[in-house]
């Protein structure tokens, strides 16, 4: 086999295909946190509230077989969390970052329990099937019907959040509000922005993405709920928002680079080349860190990050 | 939370001060007696009596000579991470590494207690300690460096560095560390056992003549038959060292300066990237010894189920809850580490005694830690008004609950603020 | 909750257990305590101890009991548990169900030579006489699944997913390999070791990279596995299955199940204790001693004739494996001797 055949068996549409299925769940993790802490808010239980969401929509669906409601359910949850860490962190303006941890814990645990006590052993659902987008799904140039047009549905919405959040922070009002309670929460307060109720807002959002993110596994990427399903996918997710520096393009762009890695390590296994597994599986982060360093230079961190506010401080 | 900015106390005002720090912890007590309502609920749900979880709990980690010991040894290998963390957020340096330093540490040092088999273990065993030290100090050092010179988020290289880590510890165990005599048997990922006299010694208090009698224990000896190993005096010394270290040294008011105030630190003089290096060296070090410590002291080889946790028990990530709940305090987090381990120990005889999912115990664990930091609040607002309502007393006012903040700290996570 | 003690009341006299009981807790009652990595409905490994003792539970009533940890994967925790109810005095039998419990067991077995441990999968008794160690000869149902999987795979091409490369997982996966290889040379078989035992995402992925790479028949094992049996369920493949039965999960897609049936060494170990053995031997459970059982799906969409071909497919190869006809991995001959189980 020469290099440009072997090339051509590991870099395939269904790698492309693969790369927006994986990076769909941390997508709409990473957009809700890039929402939390433009607004100065660092909620490192993504992954707790996640979990969450995906055992509500699986358990909804389950019960009712309603993948609406499943959806609704995942929201609702994710809704719930993202008050309480909201009134954690705003109100009682309690540590974020241990918070967090605190609520990671929760939500590994909780979902669990229930998942035991209401469920019992993993079983699979009914999730969301695949859209084909007629006409343009059977598109076989590059493989890109395969690619763009024939996955479910929550891909597409994750990938929608992208401009619809960019839009949001550069272009509305709302989002100016963000950036403003996030950056000078003094000012912002000066003129007349309510701070509690921004970041209020924007956790309650993160919360409601956090919680599709875990519905997008367990009712359309996977179809089933085991214990940590999600396996710290929520602490990549934090870390892609500092990848993107803050930027929903970035974010993508990051989300996108791990994914990538990750679908090209499965398949180079699945084409039965040898490369011990140890070093497949590391490389996703590995790039990650390196991509980062030449990244590199300034960030846009969002100056109050972490910081809770006090009127008069 | 604030011994560090404590304006020192005279003899006599001693009493005020206790009573002040009795109102403190108020807030705190009587959120945790929230949390063990709600857990009391969860019980009940499950048709477990919440009083014989609880005392099955309390049994678990403090009733017996054998369950106390076990909480010390649980809280050994967190006290060491606590101490690190305090060091790197003091710095301004949020390390969520630990795990993966720990790693670094433990692959180090199994490696060379393995290969100084025949040693003096006065040599040896300081060596390879100081190989866990240092491999873990390098690992943490990495994040620093690439913060201090590549401006890549620490959060995000800690995190990517421990999946890597992990994979690391996976390969050597599987291949040039296996154990000789798993090859081609069962192939469980471990390392060969250390020699006997390289171990870290058990630890056992001599009582006084009829003590033992009177306490009806086993042995003459207290913590004879248990786990309890010198590691936990290792880290209570280095806790105090490391107290020392942060506030009685130029080293570690460098450090706090950075972590305070890069900018103003700049200014000052002080070298604002070697310090960030430097703070996560120590992080990455202490973990380092929390991970040749477990090694050395209670399982005497390295093994893995593929995952961090499979070696590292979570240290790496409960260090900084320890930390944190210790104040950012090397001298906080002994106590903090050992009610931590009582926690974790005990939810696991309710467990075996009870038939409670441990995932029940996560998530209780999970709301312990929440409803504590959110305590915070009532205890800052309880400092607040006594200092307003005239009964401010001495020791306790200069107490913020943040050291303060510059008005926009350039790059800077506020480090009490995490 | 299904955990903790249970007291079912089915006469043990029926099962001829009275006299084998052992005197050990001053009562009749024979008490087992396990601790277990991952959850005890995990379809996996840990399921497969439950279940046993579960069997066990059901078949001796008031003569049995047992209380199981779950979800223990760090081993410092076991540690504790082993230890507390080693020092107890209360069990009969002292379960470590996770080779990454070894050196634990090792130790407490020193320092409590009056209880009696069992641990696996392993086979290695630390030289102790209260030691127990069993494992099972998962190669055996492997190489028979590789076979069917051979057999019953249209593109010629298979994929196997597992964790990390090590115990009865590298038994199992190699046993497959091997099975495919002495039935379809032609066929390929790749394997993909994801490094975890629970991360389901990426195990589907890894499935997912089987199936567009042609692959048409799937098999794995771990308790991540619930997500590849996802992915054969989706594209109409079939499943093949280990450590319990995923039979329910993998409806239709499901068609054999090696089942590890532990009961046969408890069995084994209950009468030794009562007979005042407390240890010292090593099991393995293989097809011969009923420790290994392929199951058939009761749900499986295959018709009649297919289904046919497979139940007698591992009727031969059972017995060519029994009889030793069969070696499905070669180059294991030369392992440690470990007794079988009686």
């Amino acid at each position: 086999m020469n290099i440009l055949e072997s090339l051509g068996t590991v870099f395939t549409a269904s790698v492309a295909a693969a790369t927006l299925r994986l990076a769909t769940p941390y997508l709409f993790a990473a957009i809700g946190e890039t929402f939390g802490q433009r607004s100065g808010l660092l909620n490192l239980g993504v992954d707790g509230i996640m979990l969450m969401g995906a055992f509500f929509a699986f358990y909804a669906v389950y019960a009712t077989g309603s993948l609406l409601l499943g959806l609704a359910a995942a929201l609702l949850i994710g809704a719930l969390l993202g008050l309480a860490m909201a009134f954690i962190s705003v109100t009682l303006k309690a540590k974020q970052g241990v918070s967090g941890i605190g609520l990671y814990l929760f939500g590994l645990g909780m979902s669990e329990l229930l998942f035991q006590t209401l469920v019992g052993t993993p079983k699979s659902v009914e999730g969301f099937p695949p859209i084909y987008i007629p006409g343009l799904s059977d598109i076989q140039f590059l493989g890109i019907g395969q690619i763009f047009f024939s996955q479910n549905i929550l891909v597409y919405l994750a990938f929608l959040s992208v401009p619809i959040s960019a839009f949001i922070f550069n272009r509305t009002n709302f989002g100016l509000k963000i950036r403003a309670v996030g950056q000078n929460p003094a000012a912002a307060d000066a003129m007349d922005v309510s701070v509690t109720r921004i970041r209020y807002a924007t956790q309650i959002i993160g919360g409601m993405m956090a919680g599709l993110a875990g519905a997008s596994l367990s009712i359309a990427l996977l179809d089933v709920f085991q214990q940590n399903l999600t396996n710290g996918m929520g602490f990549i997710a934090v870390a892609l928002v500092y990848f993107g520096r803050w930027k929903p393009l970035g974010v993508m762009l990051g989300a996108l680079l791990f994914s990538f890695v990750n679908a090209l390590q499965l398949q180079i296994s699945a084409v039965g080349i040898q490369i011990p597994p140890e070093f497949s599986t590391m490389a996703p982060y590995v790039i990650t860190i390196i991509a980062l360093v030449f990244a590199g230079k300034q960030s846009e961190r969002p100056t109050a990050l972490t910081v809770p506010f006090q009127r008069g401080e | 939370m604030n011994g560090a900015f404590q304006v020192r106390t005279t003899p006599t005002s001693w009493f005020r001060t206790a009573g002040n720090r009795l109102l403190d912890a108020a807030p705190l007590l009587i959120s945790l007696a929230l949390a063990f309502l709600i857990a009391s609920g969860l019980l009940l749900a499950l048709n477990v009596s919440p009083i014989d979880g609880f005392s099955s709990m309390l049994q678990g980690a403090f009733g017996s000579e054998n369950t106390i010991a076990e909480t010390l040894v649980k809280a050994t290998p967190m006290l060491l991470v606590a101490i690190g963390i305090c060091i790197s957020f003091r710095g301004g340096m949020i390390n969520v590494g630990g795990e993966g330093q720990m790693i670094a540490g433990a692959v180090a040092g199994i490696t060379v207690a393995l290969s100084l088999s025949t040693t003096p273990p006065i040599v040896a065993v300081p060596l390879s300690i100081l190989a866990g030290f240092v491999a873990g100090a390098l690992y943490g050092g990495l994040a620093g460096w690439l913060k201090a010179f590549f401006n890549v988020n620490e959060i995000l290289s800690t995190i990517m560095l421990n999946a890597i880590a992990v994979q690391m510890m996976n390969y050597l165990l599987n291949g040039p560390l296996l154990d000789p005599t798993e090859v081609g048997v069962n192939h469980v990922p471990k390392t060969a056992r250390i020699a006997e006299q390289l171990q870290i010694a058990r630890l056992s208090i001599p009582l006084p003549e009829g003590v033992a009698e009177l306490f009806s224990l086993q042995n003459a000896e207290l913590f004879a038959r248990t786990r309890l190993h010198w590691g936990l005096i290792l880290a209570i010394v280095l806790a105090v060292l490391a107290y020392l270290l942060l506030w009685r040294t130029t080293i570690g008011y460098r450090i706090r300066a950075v972590g305070e105030n890069e900018r103003a630190a700049k200014y000052a003089g002080i070298r604002v990237r070697w310090n960030m290096v430097l703070a996560m060296m120590f992080a990455g070090g202490f973990a380092g010894l929390a991970g040749v410590v477990q090694v050395l002291g209670l399982q005497y080889r390295l093994q893995t189920d593929g995952s961090a946790m499979g070696f590292t028990a979570n240290a790496g990530f409960n260090g900084i809850v320890v930390a944190l709940f210790g104040g950012l305090n090397p001298l906080g987090a002994i106590p903090a580490s050992i009610f931590f381990g009582g926690l974790l120990v005990g939810a696991q005889k309710m467990q075996r005694d009870l038939g409670v999912p441990a995932a029940l115990i996560t998530s209780i664990n999970g709301m312990i830690v929440i409803f504590a930091v959110s305590s915070e609040y009532f205890r800052a607002m309880i400092a607040r008004r006594r200092a307003l309502g005239g009964g401010s007393m001495p020791g306790t006012q200069a107490v913020e609950s943040r050291p303060k903040l510059p008005e926009n700290p350039p790059d800077v996570i506020g480090q009490a603020t995490l | 909750m299904r955990k903790g003690l249970r007291f079912l009341a089915v006469g043990a006299a029926a099962f001829g257990l009275v006299g084998l009981l052992p005197a050990a807790a001053q009562d009749d009652v024979f008490r087992v305590a396990a601790v277990s990595p991952s959850a005890t409905n995990d379809l996996a490994f840990s399921q497969s101890m439950f279940d046993a003792l579960t069997m066990l539970d059901e078949e001796m009533g008031d003569a049995f009991e047992f209380t199981f940890q779950e979800g223990t994967f760090i081993v410092d925790d076991a540690a504790v548990a082993l230890r507390d109810w080693a020092s107890s005095g209360e069990y009969d039998l002292v379960i470590a169900h996770g080779s990454q419990y070894g050196s634990v067991v090792e130790e407490l077995a020193n320092e409590f030579p009056e209880v009696a441990f069992a641990w696996g999968t392993d086979v290695n008794t630390f030289g102790l006489p209260n030691v127990s160690a069993y494992t099972v000869a998962a190669e055996q149902g492997g190489y028979i699944n590789g076979a069917l999987a051979a057999i019953l795979s249209e593109t010629g091409n298979i994929g196997v997913i597992g964790p990390i490369e090590v115990g009865d997982a590298k038994l199992y996966v190699d046993g497959f390999v091997s099975g495919v290889g002495a039935t379809d040379p032609d066929a390929t078989v790749n394997v993909t070791y994801i490094q975890s035992f629970g991360d389901v995402p990426l195990a589907t992925e890894a499935a997912t990279a089987f199936v567009s790479n042609g692959a048409d028949v799937l098999s794995g094992t771990a308790q991540m596995v619930v997500g590849p049996i996802g992915v054969a369920l989706e594209n109409d493949l079939l499943w093949f299955g280990t450590q319990s039965s995923q039979a329910e999960l993998a409806a239709e897609s499901g068609v054999a199940f090696q089942v590890y049936r532990w009961d046969v060494v408890l069995r084994d170990l209950i009468a030794d204790i009562g007979e005042g053995t407390l240890g010292g031997e090593s099991y393995v459970l293989t097809l011969e001693n009923g420790g290994v059982e392929m199951e058939v799906s009761e749900f499986t969409g295959l018709d009649e004739e297919t289904l046919a071909t497979v139940e007698e497919t591992i009727a031969a190869l059972s017995e060519g494996i029994i009889s030793g006809e069969i070696v499905p991995l070669p180059e294991l001959e030369a392992t440690p001797e470990a007794t079988p189980a009686s």
